[in-house]
Parts: C-alpha cells; sequence; structure tokens
C-alpha cells in the first residue's frame, strides 16, 4: 500500500474529530530547527464543509481492537484499514510544513494492539518530529485511554496539546455505545494530564527552562445527538470541564450516522447541526463573556430555543436588566446586550473616553444595531421610531429565514417563543450559515 | 487654521517621502488636495506641486509623532501607509493633523470620519496579513521554497517576521503580484525588493507528488454530510483561491530549467540582516 491509499484511508477515518485548532502558543523554531507557532491559530485553508484546515488530521492507524458503536473504526465494522509507519507520518508532515500547507500536526488512532503499543507508535511520531527534524510546529496529539502514565507522560512532553475524548455526555450513554471505555478510562488520563500541566508549571516558575508538558493545554470533544441526553446537561458538563480540569476547549460534534444499530439514530438522519451550533454559542457565552451554564437553561428548560441563540433568549427572559446605557454601562454589562459582541464592546469602551456616543457614533464605530437597538439607549435616548412591543423585537432578532421558517411552523405571529416552541423541521437545519463561527 | 489649497503633492512613494509631505503642509499652512505618487496621473484641473524627499525633514516629522501623539499612533500609521484605502496618504496627513492638535487621544477619536476610515483600512490590512499566514502556499524548487500572491493590501512587510521565525533555516521567495514585490530569504537575513515578473519552473516528481497527495488529504477531510460551500466562501473568498495548491491543475510537463537559476540567484544575493523598520521604509513600486 503506498503513502495516497494510507493518506486517504486515515484521514476518511480521523476527520469526524472537530478539533483542529492550532491556538493557545507562542514558538520560535529552535536554532537549526523548522517551526514556529501563534498563540492566536492559523486557518491554512476551509474544506468544502466550511471547517477550518489548519494541522495535518490523521490517524497513525485506524485498526482497532474496541468496538465502540458509533465510530466508524470499530471492530466490527468491515472498512479498509491500513498503518502510517512513524517515519512516512513524519516525513509527510514535514513535507505539508516546508510547503505552508499546514501548521502542524493533529495525531490520533485507533487502539492497535493495545494502548501501551499504540501510545509508543506515536510517541516514535514525534520523536522523529522533535528530535530529527527539530520541528517546532503545532502538535496535538490524542492521549488514548488505558495507556501507562510514563507513556502519557511523555507524549506530553512532545506534544503542545493533548486531548482525551468524552465521546457521550453521560455514563449511561458511554456504558451502551463504547462497551470497552468506563468513565474511569476517560477522566484518569484527563486528571492525571491536568496535574501533569500543573506540576510543569511549578517546575517552570523555579527552573526556566524546563522542559514544557502540553504548553497548549488539554481539550475534550463529545458527540452531540447519538444519545437522549439534554443540551442542559452537555452545557453543565462543559462548564465543569472547564472548571475541574481547567481544559482549554471543549468541542461538540454533531453524530453523523456510520452504522445501523438499534442503540443509535437511524442511518438517513441528518447531523443535528443546529444543536451544535447552539452549543458553540453557549460554549462561547460561558468562556468569554461571563454567562454561566445555569443562567442560560435550567431543568425547566432543557434544550436551546432553535429560533434564537442562547445570548438573545437570555435578553428577551430578562426585560429587567436593559436598557443599558452605552456611554454608563460596565464592559460586562455591555457584554450582555444581543448584537454587541467583545469587539464592539471594547471599541465603544475605548470611544467614550473621548466623546459621549449616540447611536450615530456607534454606526461608525462598527456596531450593529439591527438587534442592539432594542436593549441600549445612549444618554437616556433610546433609538428612534423604535418599538418595544415584543412580536416587533421578535421580527427583527429572528434572521429573516428564520422568521419565515417560523410563521410557516406556528402559523400565528402571536405566540410566545418561550412556551411551547414547535420542532425544528428536520432538513431545515443548513439554515444556520457557518456553523464553525461565534456568534 | 490651515487654508484648504488647491494643489496636489506629488512624493517619492516612500514613507519618508510622505512626511516631508506632512512638513510641507505644515510649513506652507495648507492642506493639499491630494497627495500622489510619482507614478500615478494626476487631475488635469489641479496645480502639481512636486515634493522632494528629504532625510532632515522626514526624521523631524518621525521624531515628533511619538512625542506628540505617543507609539501606538506612529506604528498605526506605519501600518496605514501599507493599506490599499484610495488616498490613504491625505488621511494619514489629516489624521497627523488631527493628532497634533488632541495629542494621544486621537487614538480613541473613533467616531471622527479621517480616524474611523484609517482604522478600517488598518482593520482590513491586519486581517488580510493574518489570512496570508495561512494562504501562502510554497513549491519547492531545487529546495528552494518559492510562492506567489495577489493580496489586495501590501502584507509582505507584515508577513517578514513570521515566516522567517518559521524557516530560518530555509531559502524562500514570496512574490506579491500585485505590487511587484518580493520578500527573499536566506539564512539568516531577508529583505524585500521589486519583482515585476517571475517565471516559474517545472515541479519535479517529488513536488507534484506532494500536491496531489494535499489535494487528496483537502478533498477527504470534508464531511460530505456537512457540505457548506456558502460558509467556506466567507471564510476564504475565491480571489485568493488562484494560488493555492489545493485548487490548481496538477500536470506534468518536462520543462526548461531557466526559471531556477532566477530564483537561485535572487535567493543568494548579498542583502541586509533583517529589521522590520528597514522593511516598513520601501513602500511598493
Ligand atoms: S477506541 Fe477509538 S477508534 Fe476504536 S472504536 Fe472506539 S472510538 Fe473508534
Amino acid at each position: 500500500m503506498d503513502v495516497f491509499d494510507k493518506l486517504k484511508i486515515l484521514t476518511d477515518a480521523a476527520k469526524y474529530d472537530v478539533a483542529c485548532t492550532s491556538s493557545g502558543v507562542n514558538k520560535k523554531a529552535a536554532a537549526g530547527g523548522i517551526g514556529n507557532a501563534a498563540a492566536c491559530g492559523i486557518c491554512h485553508s476551509f474544506s468544502a464543509d466550511g471547517r477550518c484546515i489548519s494541522l495535518l488530521k490523521v490517524l497513525m492507524t485506524n485498526i482497532c481492537a474496541y468496538d465502540c458503536k458509533y465510530c466508524v473504526n470499530r471492530h466490527s465494522n468491515d472498512t479498509a484499514r491500513a498503518a502510517f509507519t512513524p517515519r512516512e507520518l513524519a516525513d509527510l508532515t514535514i513535507n505539508f510544513y516546508r510547503r505552508n500547507y499546514i501548521e502542524g500536526l493533529f495525531l490520533s488512532s485507533g487502539v492497535l494492539k493495545n494502548p501501551d503499543y499504540t501510545c509508543e507508535q506515536m510517541i516514535e511520531t514525534l520523536r522523529i518530529l522533535r528530535e530529527e527534524y527539530r520541528f517546532s510546529g503545532y502538535i496535538h496529539a490524542k492521549a488514548i485511554p488505558g495507556a501507562d502514565h510514563a507513556l502519557i507522560t511523555r507524549l506530553g512532553m512532545l506534544a503542545d496539546r493533548m486531548s482525551v475524548n468524552i465521546e457521550m455526555p453521560s455514563q449511561s450513554s458511554l456504558q451502551l455505545l463504547a462497551p470497552d471505555k468506563s468513565k474511569q478510562a476517560i477522566f484518569k488520563p484527563m486528571a492525571y494530564i491536568q496535574s501533569r500541566i500543573q506540576e510543569n508549571s511549578h517546575d517552570i516558575v523555579q527552573y526556566r527552562h524546563a522542559p514544557k508538558f502540553v504548553p497548549a493545554g488539554q481539550s475534550t470533544q463529545m458527540i452531540i445527538g447519538a444519545t437522549p441526553d439534554t443540551d442542559f446537561q452537555i452545557l453543565n458538563l462543559t462548564e465543569s470541564l472547564y472548571k475541574k480540569y481547567k481544559l482549554k476547549r471543549v468541542f461538540f460534534s454533531a453524530y453523523t450516522p456510520v452504522a445501523e444499530n438499534h442503540l443509535l439514530p437511524a442511518l438517513d438522519t441528518t447531523p443535528p447541526l443546529w444543536r451544535e451550533h447552539r452549543l458553540y454559542q453557549a460554549d462561547w457565552l460561558l468562556r468569554f463573556y461571563g454567562f454561566t451554564a445555569g443562567e442560560l437553561l435550567d431543568g425547566e428548560h432543557q434544550s436551546f430555543n432553535p429560533y434564537l441563540d442562547p445570548k438573545c433568549h437570555w435578553a428577551l427572559n430578562h426585560p429587567d436588566f436593559f436598557p443599558v446605557d452605552v456611554n454608563r454601562a460596565s464592559f460586562h454589562s455591555l457584554l450582555r446586550v444581543p448584537g454587541i459582541g467583545v469587539t464592539s464592546a471594547k471599541r465603544i469602551v475605548s470611544a467614550r473616553r473621548t466623546t459621549s456616543l449616540s447611536f450615530d457614533g456607534l454606526k461608525k464605530l462598527g456596531v450593529v444595531l439591527k438587534r442592539a437597538q432594542y436593549f441600549i439607549t445612549c444618554n437616556g435616548k433610546t433609538a428612534d421610531g423604535i418599538k418595544t412591543a415584543s412580536t416587533w423585537m421578535l421580527r427583527t432578532l429572528l434572521s429573516e429565514k428564520t422568521l419565515k421558517l417560523y410563521q410557516f411552523n406556528v402559523q400565528s405571529e402571536q405566540l410566545s417563543l418561550f412556551e411551547h416552541l414547535p420542532a425544528l423541521p428536520s432538513g431545515q437545519e443548513d439554515l444556520l450559515a457557518c456553523l464553525t463561527s461565534p456568534i | 487654521m490651515p487654508n484648504q489649497s488647491d494643489l496636489i503633492y506629488r512624493y517619492d512613494g516612500s514613507f519618508d517621502g510622505l512626511l516631508c509631505c506632512v512638513f510641507e503642509s505644515y510649513q506652507t499652512k495648507a492642506i493639499p488636495i491630494d497627495i500622489l505618487p510619482s507614478g500615478a496621473t494626476a487631475p488635469l484641473l489641479f496645480a502639481v506641486k512636486e515634493v522632494g524627499t528629504d532625510p532632515e525633514k522626514a526624521k523631524r516629522v518621525l521624531d515628533s509623532i511619538p512625542e506628540k501623539l505617543g507609539r501606538p499612533a506612529l506604528e498605526f500609521i506605519r501600518q496605514a501607509f501599507l493599506t490599499c484605502l484610495p488616498q490613504k496618504e491625505l488621511h494619514i496627513l489629516l489624521f497627523l493633523r488631527l493628532g497634533y492638535r488632541y495629542g494621544p487621544a486621537v487614538m480613541n477619536m473613533l467616531t471622527d470620519k479621517v480616524v474611523n476610515t484609517l482604522f478600517k483600512a488598518v482593520n482590513h490590512l491586519t486581517r488580510e496579513s493574518h489570512l496570508f499566514k495561512g494562504f501562502v502556499r510554497f513549491s519547492i524548487f531545487n529546495n528552494v521554497l518559492v510562492a506567489q500572491i495577489e493580496p489586495q493590501n501590501y502584507v509582505l512587510p507584515l508577513l517578514a517576521q513570521h515566516f522567517c521565525e518559521r524557516y530560518p533555516e530555509e531559502r524562500f521567495l514570496i512574490h506579491d503580484k500585485t505590487h511587484g514585490m518580493g520578500l527573499v530569504y536566506q539564512p539568516y537575513q531577508s529583505t524585500v525588493i521589486p519583482i515585476e515578473e517571475l517565471e516559474l519552473p517545472e515541479a519535479d516528481t517529488d513536488e507534484l507528488a506532494f500536491r496531489s497527495l494535499w489535494q487528496l488529504f483537502y478533498d477527504t477531510i470534508a464531511i460530505r454530510e456537512r457540505y457548506n460551500p456558502a460558509c467556506r466562501m466567507s471564510h476564504m473568498p475565491k480571489r485568493y483561491w488562484n494560488n493555492l495548491t489545493e485548487f490548481s491543475q496538477i500536470s506534468y510537463q518536462p520543462g526548461q530549467t531557466k526559471p531556477i537559476a532566477m530564483i537561485n540567484r535572487l535567493t543568494s544575493q548579498e542583502m541586509p540582516p533583517t529589521g522590520t523598520n528597514e522593511i516598513y521604509k520601501g513602500g511598493p513600486a
């Protein structure tokens, strides 16, 4: 089998992993070496599904001893199998990197023979890159659950970021669909990596040149829509992962059916992209906007509103918080206004130092008023001709496409969006134009 | 108050030259209707004043900027000078005039038309230069890395540091076809020189193999069930596709070797050590 065949099989097997970011660390090439990294991350291309391509995302091998039911690489699946040798993969990475196709490597793997053996193969690949090529570019390595701690440590010394995939948002789902993995097997390496990161940052304070252990931190991913877990459960889990394990990112992956199994959604189910999109929006609100999971959803409301993004939804439910005055409100209050993002809020705070802002001034700053105008005042004044009747507000808060869909479904403009939501008809989920982008 | 004159200033296209236009404007207490680089044709109706580049005057203006407006403002106009904003020179002059009046606060006057226009232009520049950190595609000819780009803004000076830190041991050339300039690097020095035309040599078998491997990866990594060309287009507009390997036709024809000689020559000449300020100075032709 030549490298072309291997690359095709092992890319195809890796493509469902969503994380492709190269962010979190700044580096220059080492003397006599090659490669740097930018903390903001760099996208080198965008694939036909609109996702950023930053890293060469492949599996070491798709041969797997396990049989996770939601996975294309499961043991019982009849599919073409291949394995890179460490040298083949290192050479391919360097050749792509020299041509500036990629920022680095994202290496994951099926479990070949046993977790330790698989981990050793990955370590050897990274060793060739780091030691022989003196490669300082970005490497994201997947920790193989069940591998020896010493091996995970070695992998972590070579990688910039590590991740352990949670796979399923609850233990019951995990038991059902991934019989070879336990909650234990996932959280143990995650906790271990977290403790190593902490120890290491301590070492670095003491000895400036102590080698770095996963300097870009760790992340995880879970599959959405393969199991009955609710948005509320998922968001709570996400929040506690950030708190407890200090994860840098939690990724969500809308389940694309890959197997006929009575435990899983039927093969003709479309991936629940709108749910994934809402989760990313909410995740963004947790990380950058000072929201908590409990503010966005609760035991009574366990699902996101398909028609409104979580921030708009929160705003409409908290009329007492508004209006917010742009000339006086704190940065954090500004961030709660629908339509005002981090960039706009920063601009407002900096511009109001020299002038008093009017609605015209806001427009000049590039603040999009379409949504924001309902929630703000400029020196106590509301925007001209604003109607705050809820049906009017709804009309403008919903995108045109969503509005049509909504009216089509409920046949009436009077229905409140917060009572009984009609389910989003399947197949229309593509209305969410850009799934990877923030709000 | 300075007068609005009906003069057009013409300068040599360099940053120093523009600073001399600023000097001229203050000395004559007049604001020109436009400032044009030497190659551009001036409208018939207006008189043209040639403003020579005098390093002495340029330095006086340059030194006054951090003093009166602060360091960030100087960095800001250096960047503004690289943008593709129409009448960027006149905007820079008007910005500086505001700055001499209001001091460092000028950087916060985002609702002012001049300041706002310049900020938008600089944002466009920094966004585009960030994109090109990813969108540059090298081909390897005879162990030299060569790329061609067609940016709207003059991004090469902003890309220099990134690529020099990325490939310290390589020899490389990034040719900006829009502005007719090239960033040339060999260990451990870099420079930006005018390059009008650049004929690329034929790719060898290795190069062709890696191009097709990349295309294979690009096509395979997309998930069919999530196909979303509109989203791809918004992140990576079509005008960038011309120079991206993933969209190029790959065909091999045995070819001549002449262009290789030219690239070898370009990347092995004497050059000054890298210094960002040096690079900033030479404006695009
Ligand atoms: S261990 Fe990983 S590769 Fe193997 S079946 Fe489970 S999810 Fe798929």
